[in-house]
């Protein structure tokens, strides 16, 4: 039925969008036009460099830094900051969900606790972790952990909790042991909403090294950022936020081919499991 | 209502059933004496006797609630009796059976398994074979490499019964599996149930609130009521049963009379 509304609608435009290249084409028509009107706008004198570089200049100034080497060590800084917190504060979160979803004991000894510390906002904590850890790495990667363990813990929790009672029971009628039953059914009942929380967390660990590398650093995309910020250098502004946001989306990715590899015998992602019939 | 039950017992103990050919004594035997549970205050199940012979089929009925699943959660060992024991080959059931198999209403099969692997499920060692077999059986051995998302109710219910059978169990426990289905699957599935525990002798117990299931397919049907059994009949008739039997239908009807009456 909508495909049917579909080919009304383009029947207006006389078959012109029927064609396969013009409908790839059709969804970047907005953003080439926002770069054109960009472009022209600080071109012009519209809009004054400072406020706003012109997407040339950003791209220039990307290519400059680039070929300095600046640029790549800047952002593999920012990435093994964030996967070291996400690492750290994943496993940790990814461990206490399992435990708690599991063992009534273990949940009602932390999940109270855990449930109450989230209430605090973890960016409020950077004046804390300044005073406490100073501003070397270990703030930066303890404010990441504390950022992506909450949503891994508490959708593993969700997750191990919410698995099928009828399906453990068949599980133990079937002889599974407890770790086959872990293995075979708990863990992937679960896997749906630990990636949930993978998702979340990841978009968490970026906003939370921002932040932290914004206020105290001495190198990454966030350093680079505030130090051109001083010299009034807008492009490299304007780059170190386009950069932020392609890694967020490089990280938004990863986790869709995750989902899709490991979830292939959910109908939700079943495309691969429809051409095995 | 005790008068009931010894002259069903007296009948019954007269005309056991003889072991069809395959394996002799595949089957357990089954002896359910005084059991009681209780959950809390709630009491379930009251004073349960029952004697169930090797390779026989017994089919339990009564109305939703009335302790049906209960009592082959008993029988299973997924958990205890208040009260009374339950005696399996002359043994007191104190964990779970490792002999015995359930069906549940559901198929329960794991999503994230291949059709396959769930026929599988827990077996050790050199399993597919067996597995491809017992889906041979239920005539599902193309469905193999399949997500149980793609199988419909009927299929599904099918990978499960493969799936009881893939251990050779001496003991099947039927907890509604053909509840869910639709008539004609059903019947299908009546059939097929029928057909391999005539192959395998194994004692089935099929929990039911289908009189005319029951009458199908068992050599017993004994109703479940306030706690305890009283009524216990005899099914002689030849199989595989015609559909829409005289003599059948009359003791459905018999049943079904019972069950009503006692709901007053």
């Amino acid at each position: 039925m909508p495909d049917r509304i579909h080919h009304l609608f383009s029947g207006a435009f006389a078959g012109a969008i029927d064609s396969k290249v013009v409908r790839n084409l059709l969804p970047w028509v907005l953003p080439v036009c926002l770069l054109l009107v960009w472009q022209t706008a600080t071109h012009t004198g519209l809009i004054s460099t400072r406020i706003l570089p012109a997407p040339g200049d950003v791209l220039a100034a990307g290519m400059r830094m680039a070929a300095s080497g600046e640029l790549l060590h800047h952002i593999a800084v920012s990435s093994a900051r964030a996967a070291a917190g996400f690492a750290l504060g994943g496993a940790i979160g990814f461990i206490f969900g399992l435990l708690t979803g599991v063992s009534d004991t273990a949940s009602r000894l932390f999940n109270g606790s855990f449930q109450m510390i989230r209430n605090v906002p973890h960016l409020a904590l950077i004046p804390l972790f300044i005073l406490w850890f100073g501003i070397d790495e270990r703030a930066k990667l303890y404010l990441v952990a504390l950022g992506v363990f909450f949503p891994i813990y508490l959708n593993t929790y969700h997750g191990a909790r919410t698995v099928d009672a009828g399906l453990i029971e068949m599980g133990r009628v079937y002889g599974l042991t407890r770790a086959e039953l872990f293995r075979q059914v708990i863990f992937p009942g679960a896997l749906p909403s630990i990636l949930v929380g993978v998702r979340f967390a990841l978009g968490i660990m970026w906003l939370t090294l921002i932040v932290a590398e914004t206020i105290a650093a001495s190198s990454g995309i966030g350093y680079m950022t505030m130090n051109a910020r001083e010299f009034l250098q807008t492009d490299v502004v304007v780059l170190g936020i386009l950069i932020y946001a392609s890694l967020r989306k490089l990280a938004d990715l990863a986790t869709v081919w995750l989902e899709r590899r490991c979830l292939s015998w959910h109908p939700a992602y079943a495309i691969q499991g429809a051409e095995t019939r | 209502m005790l008068k009931e039950r010894e002259a069903g017992e007296l009948e019954r103990a007269g005309k056991l059933r003889t072991p069809a050919s395959g394996a002799a004594n595949a089957g357990v035997e089954v002896r359910i004496s005084h059991v009681a549970k209780r959950f809390g205050n709630h009491s379930v199940l009251t004073d349960v006797n029952l004697d169930i012979q090797p390779g026989e089929f017994v089919a339990i009925v009564g109305h939703s609630g009335c302790g049906k699943s209960t009592l082959l959660r008993l029988i299973s060992g997924l958990d205890f009796p208040s009260e009374g024991s339950i005696l399996v080959d002359g043994q007191p059931v104190t964990r779970q059976l490792s002999e015995g198999r359930i069906m549940f209403q559901d198929a329960r099969l794991l999503p994230w398994r291949r059709v396959i692997e769930n026929v599988g499920i827990g077996r050790r060692g050199e399993w597919k074979r067996a597995a491809l077999e017992a889906l041979d059986r239920v005539g599902l051995a193309d469905r193999a490499g399949d997500w149980p998302a793609v199988l419909s109710a009927g299929q599904r219910q099918r990978v499960a019964l493969a799936r009881a059978l893939v251990s050779r169990p001496r003991l099947l426990l039927l907890d509604e599996p053909l509840g869910a289905l639709d008539a004609l699957t059903r019947l299908d599935m009546r059939r097929l149930v029928e057909q391999v525990w005539n192959q395998q002798n194994f004692t089935a117990i099929l929990v039911t609130h289908d009189v005319g299931e029951a009458v199908a397919l068992a050599d017993w049907v004994v109703v479940l009521e306030r706690g305890t059994l009283p009524l216990v009949q005899r099914i002689e008739q030849q199989r595989p049963r015609v559909r829409g039997d005289a003599s059948l239908g009359e003791i459905e009807g018999e049943i079904l009379a019972r069950l009503l009456e006692g709901n007053r």
